[in-house]
């Protein structure tokens, strides 16, 4: 059996590679929305490491409503892109700071 | 034993070296297929826990459908992606930074804990031993019984999510034709057909 530290560790690992996706691509809205799924991907693989660590299943209950909430924000989010993008014709961040009425 | 361990630091170094590939990629397009390649590894580190239908949620959820949607957006629109990468260089060192401090504090966690003895007494929903029933029957049952009224919202989440993306996409576009069916149930039989006694060698415009 793998030890429990050894599942954390990549947790650990992924959550930090999205953290500085974020912060590498700042500009690009979509590439920013994919570290922000990597990073809800690295609090899942914790959560169901816990959960078989402990013999609690509450964990896995918990990942699948991560799931739930990180689909809908990804479809959320990717239409608001689309909307911005037909509006504005691009999908820099700097420029979603000027909306005005 | 030997396999597992192999089956383990494999998927691990796949969901990490993929996650970075995401992070680092030229073209987004590559950037969302090393997404795909991540959701995979994952869920095979979940199989090798022992949690298939979680493992089969990220397959399913995740790459076929948030991955697709991502690849949809990003191939739908036509955004010039090399101008984004123009000024990265100038945060790599902040990200860097930023992601190596992350990384030590919780670095610093993964080892320096302990359970506490009441874990075992303070389980929720105890899983069952896997000879008795299998994780997805386990997690069914809980679903349906403990934790109904979260799976109803789940599903209500989902239901705003899927109506708040239409309203937001959807647009009208002008000079296109659409059926309108009010007017085609209220069209008149006598108002819309005429009959004309047309006489020999008369066309209908003759008169």
């Amino acid at each position: 059996m793998i030890e429990l530290e050894h599942y954390l560790a990549v947790a650990t690992a992924l959550f930090v590679i999205g953290v500085f996706g974020i912060f590498l691509n700042r500009k690009n809205i979509i590439v920013i929305l994919m570290s922000i799924e990597l990073m809800l991907l690295a609090v899942n693989i914790n959560l169901v490491a816990f959960s078989v660590h402990l013999g609690d299943l509450t964990g896995q209950i918990f990942t699948l409503f991560i799931l739930t909430v990180a689909a809908a924000e990804a479809a959320i989010g990717l239409a608001i892109l689309v909307c911005f993008h037909r509006n504005r014709n691009s999908i820099a961040v700097d420029d979603v700071s000027v909306m005005k009425g | 034993m030997e396999v597992q361990a192999l089956a383990f630091y494999l998927f691990a170094l796949l969901v990490l070296f993929s996650g970075l590939s995401v992070v680092l990629a030229r073209n987004p397009v590559h950037g969302v297929l090393w997404l795909i390649v991540a959701f995979l590894s994952a869920a095979g580190l979940f199989v090798l826990q022992g949690a298939e239908f979680i493992a089969m949620l990220m397959v399913i959820v995740y790459v076929g459908a948030v991955a697709v949607l991502f690849l949809f957006v990003v191939m739908m629109l036509d955004v010039d992606f090399a101008a984004f990468r123009a000024g990265m260089a100038r945060y790599i060192p902040f990200g860097l930074l930023i992601g190596a401090v992350l990384l030590m504090v919780l670095g610093l966690e993964i080892t320096d804990w302990k359970t506490s003895g009441l874990a075992a007494d303070l389980r929720q929903s105890v899983a069952p031993a896997a000879s008795e029933t299998g994780n997805t029957t386990a997690l069914g049952v809980l679903i349906y019984t403990d934790y109904v009224l979260l799976f109803q919202i789940a599903g209500l989440i989902l239901l705003v999510a899927m109506i708040g993306a239409i309203v937001l996409t959807h647009r009208r576009r002008e000079r296109v034709k659409r059926q309108d069916i009010l007017s085609q149930i209220y069209r008149d039989p006598a108002k819309s057909v005429q009959l004309k006694d047309l006489g020999q060698r008369n066309g209908i415009g003759d008169d």
